[in-house]
């Protein structure tokens, strides 16, 4: 397992990183890769229709990690997820997001971003989105898997983007997809 | 044994005066030029590694067989990992993949603990290689299948077979060198890895005509010449080590330094194939495990066979 800063310094200002998504072990990986001040301040904001579905996964993602658990589902919640992320913000946390929503499993490229990502940018245009390409978690683990195999992840920090004044949604959305293939690029 | 132990020890404390020398050189160069220097910063790193390898592989050595065995199984762990993560595997290849990783390596290093010569020989060439792909194929995914396949069996090759017949020198037997054979894995790698730092500073000071352009800009015909002449000396000078005479030594020197250095060639090929530099990131100003193994790799298998067929009785 190995960090590369390419884009930015790890130092403890506070930032939303958002990453692809491969595997349930994203977060904790890129939580791990943080210098240990940066960890106590940074929250994942994970999936509560996964994370609260048993008393085990509910310890890890909301004891452990501390996570903002979100619900994916519109019918079903009772609360927004961007309303969620910016009350941890202005609590003056980091926050570790996955904007494709779910993990990806065709074993390439990127699925279309939520427009969670947008809807909090437009919010908080102060904070700097730092994009993170996670490389081969999904081959240590794949989903239906039992055993891994034990190759070398490598987690990417790009350089950090910011909402323009009055930039559109489409087009915002379409600036982080390429600075997070970017990312990946110069890994 | 004690014979050997002694023996080892001189050898251990020699390369701990080559170390203390090293480091001295490199603080003061470091004085004199500035510690941020990439070059001086990078010896000094290599340096530093350089006392963590040779601490450990004197304990290793000085625990016997079980110590070389554990030490060198470790080594193919670290390779194969740095490799397989270099490769294009796909989902289907998962468990071939943890099979490599969680049967073949313990086995192989069993069976060389065991001094099995008749199956450690074989049992990657020819067990693995055929059930390998039948294991890949039963999950049915046919995109790029042979590639997929190539590149595990290269891989095993590589980072477990090779690199297994270095603890594999244990089991020969050569009349009147009983107990001592533990000195013939601190030859080859005391020769190789001179051989490599050899090359280093012979190149850094010497090197003008580069022998390789597009694989490795940094090997060059000075920096192996002298490199290759040094290594051949030390491994004249440490014939007191083995069952060679020093001529002996010395052509066994040269012929390890050959296949290293081709060795260094052919690993350097891979990783510019890839497009990285380095096999990863693990011994600080030395790259990955592969990056310090590369030339043990392509000189253990013909130095084990060398010595077996013209020294051993088994």
């Amino acid at each position: 397992m190995q960090a590369k800063w390419v884009g930015c310094a790890p130092t403890p200002r506070q930032r939303v990183y958002f990453a692809n998504h491969t595997s349930n072990g994203d977060f904790v990986l890129i939580w791990t890769v943080l210098p240990p001040p940066m960890r106590a301040t940074t929250r994942p904001v994970a999936a509560a229709d996964y994370w609260l579905t048993s008393a085990f996964r509910a310890f890890i993602g909301r004891d452990v990690f501390n996570a903002v658990l979100i619900d994916r589902r519109p019918d079903a919640r009772t609360e927004d997820p961007v309303a969620q992320m910016l009350t941890a913000a202005s609590a003056g946390s980091s926050l570790i997001i996955f904007p494709e929503g779910q993990r990806n499993m065709t074993g390439q490229g990127l699925l279309p971003f939520k427009s969670g990502l947008y809807h909090f940018a437009r919010q908080r245009p102060d904070i700097d989105l730092v994009p993170v390409w996670i490389a081969n978690l999904n081959r240590v683990m794949p989903k239906g898997e039992i055993v891994p195999i034990p190759l070398i992840c490598t987690v990417t920090f790009g350089e950090p983007l910011t909402i323009q004044n009055g930039e559109a949604k489409d087009a915002f959305l379409a600036r982080a997809t390429a600075a997070l293939h970017a990312t990946n690029g110069a890994a | 044994m004690t014979g050997a132990v002694a023996d080892l020890w001189k050898l251990l404390l020699g390369l701990g005066g080559v170390l203390v020398t090293a480091s001295i050189i490199g603080a003061v160069l470091a004085h004199l030029k500035g510690a941020t220097n990439p070059v001086i910063a990078n010896l000094n790193d290599r340096i530093k590694a350089w006392w963590v390898m040779v601490i450990l592989m004197g304990a290793a050595l000085t625990f016997g067989k079980a110590g070389a065995c554990v030490l060198f199984a470790f080594c193919s762990f670290a390779a194969l990992r740095e490799f397989l993560t270099l490769t294009d595997t796909r989902r289907a290849d998962h468990n071939a993949l943890a099979a490599a990783f969680f049967i073949v390596i313990p086995f192989q290093y069993w069976l060389i603990w065991t001094e099995w010569y008749g199956l450690y020989s074989i049992y990657i060439p020819i067990y693995a290689f055929l059930l390998m792909p039948i294991v890949v194929a039963l999950r049915g995914d046919t995109d790029r299948f042979l590639t997929r396949v190539a590149e595990l069996q290269w891989a095993l090759m590589v980072c477990v077979f090779c690199v297994s017949h270095v603890p594999a020198l244990l089991s020969l037997q050569i009349p009147g060198f009983e107990g001592r054979n533990v000195l013939l894995i601190a030859f080859l790698v005391v020769v190789v890895q001179g051989s490599d730092v050899a090359q280093y500073i012979w190149g850094k000071l010497f090197g003008r005509t580069r022998i390789a352009p597009a694989l490795s800009p940094s090997k060059t015909w000075e920096g192996f010449i002298g490199g290759a002449l040094s290594a051949i000396l030390i491994g004249a000078s440490l014939s007191f080590l083995t069952p060679f005479t020093p001529l002996q030594a010395g052509l066994m020197a040269f012929l390890i330094v050959l296949m290293g250095f081709f060795g260094g060639l052919v690993m350097s090929a891979i990783k510019r194939d890839r497009g990285v530099k380095d096999w990863g990131q693990l011994i600080a100003g030395h790259g990955g495990f592969i990056d310090r193994l590369d030339s043990v790799i392509f000189s253990a298998p013909i130095f084990f066979h060398l010595t077996r067929f013209y020294w051993s009785t088994v």
